[in-house]
């Protein structure tokens, strides 16, 4: 499936862009999204830091499954930084 | 009312839309914007949200409330983009038909607000930024009740 991750805030600097495609098998989960995510952007957040993500608009568990098309969001922590890691 | 909005906030406006005669209480709260933080000073501040969703979790809040205290008239408004010092970035107004529901739910919605809602706030000083905690410096430490894990 094709799924275009849309980074808000923190993320979407330290990511430097807007958006970024990603192509997922079927059947692809929330968690997986997020760990290739991690493989893209290494210095996204920290290892012990959960990276929240919003599937067409609502917070999403990781074991979620994705559908092609999927709104996907990746929700920074709203402290800004990780101080409470 | 939920609002969202790049515009200034007119306080009285929001409060009318809560006003009616049945209400015997009527809690206003202003979120405003701060001049400093750990001892440095905060020049502006930039809001950044996910607007879709932010509209949605706020209007979500606001339902909560409603069922909990049984109450009808609450309106919500926020404002986000570039915010001077000193401006009201967030309205909450609440009115009920005696005052303890007002002030409970209009003290919820804040916290709630800043748990759920997709809303990211800057703070530009004179030699740098930082994200920090939407409408308030001080992180609570823990994580907000109703969002998943995440990817653990």
């Amino acid at each position: 499936m094709h799924l275009d991750v849309t980074f808000f805030a923190l993320y979407r600097e330290r990511a430097g862009c807007n958006r970024f495609p990603l192509d997922l098998p079927d059947g692809a989960t929330v968690a997986d999204l997020t760990a290739e995510i991690r493989r893209h952007f290494p210095r996204l957040a920290p290892p012990e830091v959960k990276i929240v993500v919003a599937v067409n608009t609502d917070y999403a568990d990781p074991d979620l499954i994705l559908r092609d098309g999927d709104e996907v969001c990746l929700i920074p922590p709203v402290s800004g930084g990780h101080r409470h890691d | 009312m939920i609002e969202l909005t790049y515009q200034p906030l007119d306080p009285e406006r929001i409060t009318d839309a809560v006003r009616r005669d049945s209400n015997g209480a009527v809690v206003t709260f202003l979120g405003t914007t701060r001049d400093h933080f750990e001892g440095k000073r905060v020049v502006r501040l930039d809001y950044e949200a996910y607007e879709e969703m932010a509209v949605k979790k706020m209007a979500e809040v606001r339902q909560e409330l409603q069922a909990r205290y049984s109450i009808e008239d609450i309106a919500i408004a926020h404002r986000i983009g570039t915010v001077d010092i000193g401006q009201i970035s967030l309205v909450i107004a609440v009115a009920s038909p005696h005052r303890k529901e007002a002030f409970f739910a209009c003290h919820e919605a804040v916290d709630r607000i800043k748990e759920i809602v997709p809303i990211w706030k800057k703070e530009v000083y004179e030699d740098g930024s930082r994200w920090v905690a939407c409408e308030d410096h001080e992180f609570s430490g823990q994580e907000p009740a109703t969002i998943p894990a995440g990817d653990g």
